[in-house]
């Protein structure tokens, strides 16, 4: 019965400790320092290296469940963009990331009104097909997207002028959360049309895309998580969500690995009492 | 005839499409080119293919009392009361069929649609996530338990992969001397996942790529044919 009972903690406990330890270092801040990785290096030189006035995707293909993850490393690249001069298109493979775009760049643009929709930044809106979209994308983009997402046509924006295909892109970013996404824009926009991928993941997904970025590069490096967000915005030194909530997440990751410290002592200590047959 | 027609036109599609992948020239870059119009059509109607199939599904749950049948109300009042305002009031720039709404939208802060969005679904979608976290700590507690060779490894590298993937492992390792760096935290999660689970999912793709290839040849040449319903 001790062993039983040893064994059982009530898990209501980890869960207001974990409530606690995220929810205080959001409020208070710590400041944990941050240390840069190769991939998200990859993906800063990336936009650094493109020219400015050039042209490139960011493909918002994630919702709001994924949008604390993704959505400070999706404002935090936009503006790296912006502040390169770097004309942004953005499409959507999932229908929720036509809204995520807007979100971010009115954003932006409340701080920077010089940033013009039409001239600097369009948003073409969601379009279903995953693989298939981009493939025809790649074939005769202005027939996948005759029109931004509120109907005008896209002749009409000075961004849109000779975009006839990938060819007349810079890269193309995914901010991905799933299928459609990021493996779709590698398997056709790089490996077929032999264009510059990136993008980001949340951290679950991201050991399943990390073969992606490789010596062929079939993606210029990747931003995996929410500390690659942060990462992303020290490097690119505007500071926001990420790197306060990167505090957060690093105590809830102490507290978890404490608590499996505590669960192996447990058993540790219940196989003893078994052997000496309490 | 029912069932040979579309295993015909199975067959054929797949066989042009294959074709076109390898010579994208005049017919097959035409006929490719073509198919994929075809195709963002179709998955354009699956949308609304699916909708009524939610509808369908949920009725027929309420219908007969099913377990938790109450749920299933919610979900339907819920999506319907969303396509509804869509239609009425529109959403963000793009008017519906009674206009902007002006007056709602001076009310709420928003179109109604948006308002919806912006402040419940956002806010319930990201809810969802969120829990995991929790479910996460709770599972990690109770099942990473070093109990043979095998585990004990899956723990030592989820502990220094999670370590080296927040600030603590900066922190715990950031003392060591350059000769001693490549003990640094984030440096080993770097490597964990750069090597050995680059191989781990590298050997997993192949296999379902392999997987993907014998399911698609068994489609094209009409051996399996589930996908046409029925036996």
């Amino acid at each position: 019965m001790a062993t039983a009972k040893r064994k059982q903690l009530d898990r209501r406990w980890l869960f207001l400790l974990l409530f606690v330890g995220v929810a205080l270092p959001l409020i208070f801040v710590i400041g944990f320092p941050i240390e840069t990785t190769e991939n998200v290096r990859m993906v800063y030189n990336l936009v650094e290296n493109t020219p400015p006035n050039s042209k490139v995707i960011l493909s918002f293909d994630y919702d709001p469940g994924s949008k604390p993850e993704l959505h400070p490393m999706a404002k935090a690249m936009m503006q790296h963009c912006f502040d390169r001069d770097i004309k942004v298109i953005v499409t959507a493979l999932w229908p929720m990331g036509v809204q995520m775009a807007e979100e971010i760049f009115s954003d932006i643009q409340s701080k920077n009104p010089d940033v013009k929709y039409g001239i600097d930044y369009v948003n073409l809106g969601f379009k279903s097909g995953g693989i298939v979209t981009i493939q025809s994308m790649g074939k005769q983009f202005r027939e996948v997207f005759p029109e931004d997402m509120n109907g005008t046509s896209i002749d009409e924006f000075p961004i849109m002028d000779g975009i006839k295909n990938f060819d007349n892109l810079s890269f193309v970013c995914s901010f991905s959360a799933g299928d459609p996404g990021i493996k779709q824009w590698v398997q056709v926009t790089h490996d077929k049309f032999n264009r510059p991928v990136t993008g980001g993941v949340t951290g679950v997904s991201a050991p399943s895309i990390l073969p992606y970025v490789n010596a062929q590069q079939q993606l210029t490096g990747l931003l995996a998580g929410l500390k690659a967000a942060a990462e992303y915005e020290l490097l690119s030194k505007v500071p926001g969500t990420a790197t306060s909530g990167m505090d957060a997440q690093s105590i809830a990751h102490l507290i978890i690995i404490i608590f499996i410290v505590i669960g192996n002592i447990n058993f540790r200590r219940d196989k003893k009492a078994e052997k000496r047959g309490e | 005839m029912k069932r040979k027609i579309p295993l015909i036109i199975t067959f054929v599609v797949g066989v042009v499409l294959i074709f076109a992948e390898f010579i994208p020239h005049k017919p097959f870059g035409l006929i490719s080119g073509e198919l994929e119009k075809w195709y963002l059509i179709i998955a354009g109607f699956a949308i609304i293919l699916g909708q009524l199939n939610l509808f369908k599904v949920n009725l027929f749950k309420i219908r007969y009392k099913q377990q938790n049948w109450q749920y299933f109300i919610l979900t339907l009042v819920s999506f319907s009361v969303m396509v509804l305002c869509g239609i009425f009031w529109g959403t963000q720039n793009n008017p519906g069929v009674f206009g902007n709404g002006a007056a709602i939208a001076t009310a709420m802060g928003d179109k109604p649609f948006d308002y919806l969005f912006l402040n419940v679904y956002q806010h319930l979608s990201a809810t969802m996530f969120s829990l995991l976290a929790f479910f996460i700590a709770s599972a990690a507690y109770r099942a990473f338990i070093a109990r043979t060779t095998e585990s004990n490894l899956l723990l030592a590298a989820a502990i220094l992969v999670m370590l080296g993937n927040t600030s603590m492992g900066s922190i715990l390792t950031g003392w060591l001397p350059e000769s001693l760096k490549f003990l640094h935290l984030p440096r080993i999660s770097e490597f964990i996942m750069k090597y050995p689970n680059t191989a781990g999912q590298r050997a997993i793709m192949i296999g379902a790529g392999l997987g993907i290839i014998g399911s698609s040849l068994r489609i094209i040449l009409g051996i399996e044919r589930s996908y046409l319903g029925g036996k």
